[in-house]
């Protein structure tokens, strides 16, 4: 037989399990109560506002059930992890500063040095706190900040407590609460009116202690005709136990703004990964959610777009992909708030070995909210029997004069195509890498550059596998 | 003009071993160049129905072979098997290319030993461009990887033979390809690849006579002391462009009958009635 048992394909080895003996200042007791709170909010040296935002938000937190729908949350236990940790006291602002074994892990993630200088900013969130932030001069004359958002808070107040909690309040969800009540670092971000921020702005994640939460807060504001494309990409260490990821990301996209929001997610597979994004989008204004969840345990992640008035639009393109015991479920919201508001789901999954995908997603269009047009695709790939695939497509629809559109495919990778490209010489792990890279190739043109090349080598690594 | 040729039903005894291997060796002293490929009393299943059932053919370095046969005759099979389609179930017989058993290889194994096969029906891998697919494909198959700069020029000049559009090397493989700019695709990659074997499946079906005369005329010049061609085709008219040095005759399993080029023809003239009942109403 040519074609080989498709286990035997190792697909979601886990290529950058590895982590440096980073020794934190600080780092909180497990588990969490108002004290703890009360002194990470103390550690920063926050204002009251703040302080009253995150104990709300641990109230909100405790009162609210886990959801039952989705992912199988029961094995976290929010005892059994600490809510802060720093690495150092003071964030460096130059690369020099950045402390040697940092550099290093920032090498083994392949990130190379001559990269960075074409980067506008580099905002690296390394344990709980962002230890380098540069903005390039230019930026900086156009009035953009790119903070994190610790130093945000403290730089601009006016600003953040003007928008933060505003398009997700700190009682939204049980993990938003709890992201409100513990986070650090994230990013912050300001556009001024009408700047056009030619760069992408990027941002690099990585969780680094053995059982520690990362609970990042970004928020985005995009003044009237401004532009602004922020890249995250996050690998992280493979620890046997489970870790929990749940950032909140926030958006807000004023008249005639456009912005667009990278993701590209590599968590180890022992991460529960439950993120809240959500924009708004005033009128005319863009708001386009680029999302690839390649890792992690479990995934529950639907970007959504508030369309609040006539012209706005929105997007989302998202890549999972699911190996052993992973399941990634994750999806897209768009509201239609306003009459001629358009959106845009493209959904793209992968399942193996068992692994498990959901897409789930939900249009709504609200009374009066005429000729609005929503088209939703979501394709999934399947590479084995055992691995599965399910959508949620949920459909609220309150206006009649609207276009609405949901188009499902699920597919798999035939014999044929794997012997029609072995028969040119590729091994089956090629052959298998090259049908995945074509299934995600819509969404891999619109990632950056480097990115593109960046999930194509990742694709083309987990395919490599145990066959030598 | 009369045409001669010679019947001789090949029905080889199923024993294996020596005897056959003496067989062989007697026959390939009696080929003039060196032999590219052998097949030796060849037996496949699908789904445990036997389709071929004892093929014994040779091509030889330099030369181009034409398998004809009517549908079902099992033309398909051998080029699958051959290839090593795992459906396709080899129950008995050996293959050789190049002197290695290639029933030991994986399928991606052969190819990098240099044997191609044009498929019938070539499978579609939606974004995939076709100059990356080539790309990978050449360098799976040498040492060094080659340059994109040099690999764009080799490209450019195979497409130009092939009087292809550039354009077609950022087209996704196959996807939504009509059925000629298929063949094309096909042919371009044997130019590309530079296989020593190439088996060509029904190549010509679905090519309208422009496209046929393009594809014969890549073909043709492809041809050399190095690459060994079987045509497989139902019909002659492919042959009238791509000159055979013999003609094989497939009929339900078998090679009845083998010959020069006016084999070729006269099964033009007279279709395959004259092997049996079963042949022609399978070919109507």
């Amino acid at each position: 037989m040519a074609i080989k048992d498709i286990d035997q394909v190792g697909l979601d080895t886990y290529k950058f399990g590895f982590h440096d003996d980073i020794q934190p200042v600080y780092t909180s007791p497990k588990g969490l109560s108002e004290d703890v709170v009360r002194e990470i909010s103390r550690q920063k040296d926050e204002p009251a506002w703040m302080l009253d935002f995150r104990l709300e938000a641990l109230r909100e937190f405790e009162r609210k059930a886990m959801p039952t729908w989705g992912a199988d949350l029961s094995r976290i236990d929010f005892d059994d992890i600490h809510y802060y940790i720093r690495p150092q006291d003071r964030q460096a602002r130059s690369w020099d500063d950045v402390p040697e074994d940092i550099k290093s892990t920032f090498d083994k993630l392949g990130i190379p040095e001559a990269e960075r200088k074409f980067l506008a900013g580099v905002g690296a969130q390394y344990d709980s706190e962002v230890v380098y932030h540069s903005i390039r001069d230019d930026l900086e004359e156009q009035g953009v900040i790119f903070l994190d958002m610790d130093s945000g808070l403290r730089e601009h107040e006016d600003v953040v407590r003007e928008y933060f909690g505003t398009v997700i309040p700190n009682g939204d969800n049980k993990f938003a609460a709890l992201n409100s009540a513990v986070w650090s670092g994230g990013s912050f971000v300001y556009v001024p009116e009408g700047v056009r921020v030619e760069i992408p702005l990027q941002a690099y994640f990585r969780i680094n202690a053995e059982n520690m939460g990362q609970f990042e807060r970004t928020l985005i504001i995009v003044e009237p005709g401004a532009y602004v494309h922020y890249v995250e990409g996050c690998t992280a260490p493979v620890y046997a136990t489970d870790s929990l990821h749940s950032a909140v990301v926030e958006i807000i996209v004023k008249e005639g703004g456009r912005c667009r929001y990278t993701t590209i997610q590599n968590w180890s597979t022992d991460v529960f990964n439950l993120v809240t994004k959500r924009a708004v989008a005033y009128r005319d204004a863009t708001m386009e959610w680029v999302d690839g969840n390649l890792g992690s345990k479990v995934t529950m992640k639907y970007p959504a777009v508030y369309l609040m008035e006539p012209g706005a639009h929105g997007e989302v393109l998202s890549i999972a992909f699911a190996g052993e015991d992973q399941h990634q479920d994750a999806g897209a919201k768009m509201v239609h708030a306003a009459p001629d508001t358009s959106s845009l789901i493209t959904s793209k999954s992968i399942s193996r070995k068992g692994g498990r995908t959901a897409y789930r997603g939900y249009v709504q269009v609200m009374p009066e909210a005429e000729r609005c047009r929503s088209n939703v695709e979501c394709d999934a790939l399947l590479i084995d029997d055992r691995s599965r695939s399910d959508t949620y497509p949920y459909m609220d629809i309150e206006e009649s004069d609207v276009a609405i559109q949901h188009e499902a495919t699920v597919s798999k990778v035939s014999d044929q195509q794997l012997f029609y490209l072995m028969s040119r010489g590729l091994t089956q792990e090629q052959a298998m890498a090259m049908v995945v890279s074509g299934f995600i190739e819509p969404i891999v043109k619109e990632l950056p550059m480097e990115y593109a090349v960046e999930m194509n080598r990742l694709i083309e690594l987990q395919m490599e596998g145990s066959i030598g | 003009m009369s045409p001669t040729h010679t019947v001789h039903p090949v029905v080889m005894p199923l024993c294996p071993g020596d005897q056959k291997q003496e067989t062989s060796s007697t026959r390939m002293t009696a080929t003039n160049g060196q032999t590219t490929l052998s097949i030796r009393d060849l037996h496949v299943s699908v789904d445990d129905t036997e389709i071929l059932r004892g093929v014994t053919l040779e091509v030889a370095a330099g030369q181009v072979h034409a398998l004809m046969g009517p549908n079902g005759s099992g033309k398909s099979t051998l080029a699958n098997a051959l290839m090593g389609h795992p459906a396709y179930e080899i129950t008995a017989g050996q293959v050789h290319f190049k002197g290695q058993d290639v029933l030991e290889l994986e399928t991606d194994e052969r190819a990098r030993l240099g044997m191609f096969l044009a498929f019938q029906y070539p499978a579609e891998i939606p974004g995939v461009r076709v100059a990356s697919f080539l790309r990978m494909a050449l360098n799976a198959r040498r040492e060094n990887e080659i340059s994109v700069m040099e690999f764009r020029r080799l490209l450019l000049d195979k497409m130009q033979m092939l009087r292809m559009d550039p354009k077609f090397a950022s087209r996704y493989l196959n996807d939504g390809f009509s059925g000629g700019e298929k063949k094309r695709n096909e042919i371009l990659q044997l130019a590309v690849l530079e296989p020593e074997l190439a088996i060509l499946d029904e190549t010509d079906s679905g090519l309208d006579i422009d496209a046929l005369r393009i594809v014969s005329d890549g073909v043709n010049r492809l041809r050399g002391a190095n690459l060994g061609v079987l045509v497989i085709t139902h019909y002659q008219r492919l042959l009238n462009y791509i000159e055979p040095d013999r003609v094989h005759v497939l009929i339900d399993g078998r090679v009845v009958e083998s010959g020069g080029k006016e084999l070729a023809e006269r099964l033009e003239a007279e279709g395959y009635e004259r092997y049996g009942a079963a042949a022609a109403s399978e070919d109507a």
